[in-house]
């Protein structure tokens, strides 16, 4: 075993206790490798997710966060090269993204796109029928699904003249963020990936959307929030902070990690992936034989 | 799986209408001449003026040259290779339903389309042609009770022949086009619907228009008058077996709206459009133009094309009558090599005339999709307003979309509005969908009749579904 137990650990968590240790385990991710197009992006990335933890994960830009969480939902121009992830004990790679979506793996977007004619509403009640007769639940039909939606929109303060407009076409930033929780509160997901979904809010808009989020979290659920910011984290209190740089998780610790990147900023991660890299060197041709 | 060929394949769904009825048929010989277009009028017992005006049409159309400004290639048609009348072997028309040849009955009902008393549609009367003829129209005589006529134009022109003298070719002249000559000269059958004055017709009309031989041309004529004051909804659908030889379908359809009256003119397309190396289909060449003769008189055209291997087909309207209205929505659906070009012409003559045109094209595999139309304002068309809306969304990479709008005003006063865009389903947008739940196959179809709204929540209700749904089929396909 090499001698650097937060780098080289098999335990993803190596310098933490595990906070809720008989909470079932959600998602495993093993030593995942993905790329886009010929380009490696993910270079072995661990993580176990159980339910009733948030987790936060940070890093620079390019560093391979996004790529993580549209590997997780099933993107199709991301190839996984290696490695595994489990959800709930079955292999999540082998499904579409619709099947992991309806089996409660939900991707809160970075740039929600726009789908022109496409009602809202209608689109809002197809996705939670999918996911309810996954669930084995009766479809709602649309005077059923109008309470549900209305009593789910007061969780993100949204008008319900939203509902009547086309998919995310001529929201603002914030108002897409809004309707990828008002999405989140409607599915109930077990696992939620929120990629950087602070990112373009106003501070009014970053307390709803937090709010929202802190709102859904539940014992048996699990929140993975990527992030630039640590002004997310005063929102949401994560249990686990993990910084990611060239494909991988360099360090995980508690909340306070994350109010150390805020301090002392990237440059010493920098520092920690050379010395990384140069072990890994040293060490190659030992472990390829 | 989501990749543009996923996307492609999903388009290929196999056409559910391509079966052929066993029938006995009177077929005359191939070829045409003056001497087919007189026998088509005596199998047919026409008057006189009848006659005259097809021989002046097929005079005219042996001095005329196919058009071959459109953007559509195919090679040559051979007039003298095609049959210009064949019919299901029946005594002439039944005048009872329980007369009719079962196997036409199983046919019609095979397509949907239930002609007997028990299964029919309660609020929709149907005309139903079958290659040449009219085999069956529902609810004759209840319409008859307000005064509105719907049949077959050959019943027509013998029960009131003063109405088609009247009426025929004034919208379309019998010379207009080469292809509406040919209509003029050797047309078989089709639909008649006269709405007298002040009188809402209680019931949705609709022909449907079936071809079953394999080397048949199908060239029908409708006419619509609808008089003072007067409205009518009418729907057609089409449907073909599928063949390896390619049919021509040269139609004429013409609609005279006089004040205050309105007609609403749907079209459900979906003749076989051949198979995905473009090999048979129909050619689709039609001349569709309304005439608001009157004041405040209005036409709109709904159409909804997802068939044939080549359309060549213009929904237009002249606006004559002040502050008359004319509106076209059109989804133009092209797939594999299909090819269409299509669009309206809407003719401002009157004061305050208003138009509308709403088009949407979607264009799949190799397939090539224009959309043409014009908009003329005439020197009188003092306060003429048009407004023109055209969109193309593509599917795949190997598709093609063209948009040809022409605009000529002669009165400084007109206001002219023309916007478009293209678009394409982009992988980001079907895998936000799917993200949330919804198949790929639900997702492209969520969005291709999103694309459409504007066109289908024109089109009446009892169709507006199932042209949705004849998208949907037409997408769907063999992914997953």
């Amino acid at each position: 075993m090499p001698s650097d137990p937060i780098l080289f650990s098999s335990s993803p968590f190596p310098d933490l206790p595990v906070i809720r240790p008989d909470a079932p385990v959600l998602l495993e991710i093993r030593d995942l490798h993905a790329r886009v197009e010929a380009k490696a992006i993910l270079k072995g990335v661990n993580l176990t997710i159980r339910a009733g933890e948030i987790h936060a994960v940070m890093g620079r830009n390019g560093s391979g966060k996004s790529t993580l969480s549209k590997v997780l939902a099933g993107h199709p121009s991301y190839t996984v090269t290696g490695g595994s992830v489990t959800y709930r004990g079955e292999n999540l790679l082998e499904l579409e993204p619709e099947t992991r979506a309806r089996a409660g793996v939900f991707l809160g977007f970075q740039y929600p796109v726009e789908i022109p004619g496409v009602s809202n509403l209608e689109f809002l009640r197809v996705s939670t029928n999918a996911r309810r007769v996954h669930r084995g639940e009766a479809e709602l039909d649309t005077f059923e699904f109008e309470d549900l939606v209305r009593e789910r929109l007061q969780v993100v303060q949204m008008d319900p003249a939203f509902l009547e407009r086309s998919v995310n076409e001529g929201f603002s930033g914030g108002e897409k963020k809004r309707n990828e929780i008002l999405q989140m509160a409607l599915l109930e997901p077990l696992v939620a990936i929120l990629d950087e979904t602070d990112s373009g809010l106003d501070i009014d808009a970053l307390r709803i959307v937090a709010g929202g989020v802190n709102h859904l979290a539940t014992p048996d659920t699990a929140t993975l929030l990527i992030t630039h910011y640590q002004r997310l984290l005063d929102a949401i209190t994560p249990d686990y902070v993990h910084v990611m740089a060239a494909g991988r998780i360099l360090r995980t610790g508690g909340k306070e990690l994350a109010l150390e990147l805020e301090q002392r900023g990237y440059d010493w991660v920098d520092a920690e992936l050379a010395a990384l890299e140069g072990a890994e060197a040293d060490r190659l041709p030992a472990e390829v034989a | 799986m989501s990749s543009p060929q996923a996307v492609g394949d999903l388009v290929s769904q196999p056409y559910k209408y391509g079966f052929v009825t066993d029938i006995e048929t009177e077929k005359i010989a191939k070829g045409l001449s003056e001497d087919v277009v007189r026998l088509i009028s005596s199998k047919k017992q026409e008057p006189a003026f009848l006659l005259d005006f097809r021989l002046r049409a097929y005079r005219h159309w042996l001095t005329m040259a196919e058009p071959d400004w459109a953007a559509l290639g195919y090679p040559p048609v051979d007039y003298q290779e095609i049959i210009y009348y064949a019919a299901p072997k029946q005594q002439a028309k039944k005048a009872s339903l329980d007369e009719v040849d079962p196997k036409l009955l199983e046919t019609f009902d095979k397509l949907g389309i239930p002609l007997s008393e028990q299964k029919r549609l309660s609020n929709v009367a149907v005309d139903a042609v079958f290659d040449s003829v009219s085999i069956a129209t529902t609810y004759k005589e209840k319409l008859a009770e307000h005064g509105v006529i719907f049949g077959s134009i050959s019943e027509a022109v013998k029960e009131h022949p003063e109405l088609i003298e009247r009426y025929l070719g004034t919208v379309v002249p019998s010379n207009d086009n080469y292809f509406a000559a040919l209509n003029s000269a050797v047309f078989s059958d089709g639909s008649f619907v006269f709405i007298p004055r002040g009188v809402e017709c209680p019931m949705e009309l609709s022909t449907y228009f079936r071809i079953n031989s394999g080397d048949t041309g199908q060239f029908e004529r409708t006419l619509i008058v609808a008089e003072e004051g007067a409205s009518v909804s009418y729907l057609e659908g089409c449907t073909a077996p599928m063949f390896d030889t390619n049919q021509l379908h040269a139609a004429v359809v013409e609609l005279v709206v006089l004040d205050d009256a309105s007609i609403k003119y749907s079209t459900v397309q979906n003749w076989y459009a051949g198979d995905e190396n473009g090999v048979g289909g129909i050619y689709n060449f039609v001349t569709k133009r309304g005439q608001c003769r009157g004041a405040r008189s209005k036409i709109s055209w709904t159409q909804v094309e997802t068939g044939s291997a080549i359309t060549w087909k213009y929904p237009s309207c002249v606006l004559q009558g002040a502050d008359s209205v004319g509106e076209f929505y059109s989804v133009a659906l092209t797939n594999n090599r299909q090819q269409a070009d299509t669009g309206t012409k809407m003719i401002h003559v009157g004061p305050r005339t208003r138009s509308t045109i709403v088009s949407k094209g979607i264009s799949a595999g190799h397939s090539a999709n224009s959309y043409r139309g014009l908009v003329q304002i005439g020197p009188k068309a003092v306060g003429a307003k048009n407004y023109s809306q055209c969109d193309s969304m593509l599917i795949g990479d190997q598709a093609a979309a063209n948009t040809y709008p022409y605009i000529r005003s002669q009165q400084p006063q007109a206001a002219v509005e023309h916007e478009a865009s293209t678009c394409r389903i982009s992988e980001d947008q079907l895998f936000y969908l799917q993200s949330r739940g919804i198949g790929f196959e639900e997702a492209v179809s969520m969005m291709v009749s999103g694309f459409c709204r504007d066109v289908f929540n024109q089109l009446p209700m009892e169709f507006a579904a199932e042209a949705d749904k004849l998208l949907a089929l037409k997408l769907e396909g063999s992914v997953g």
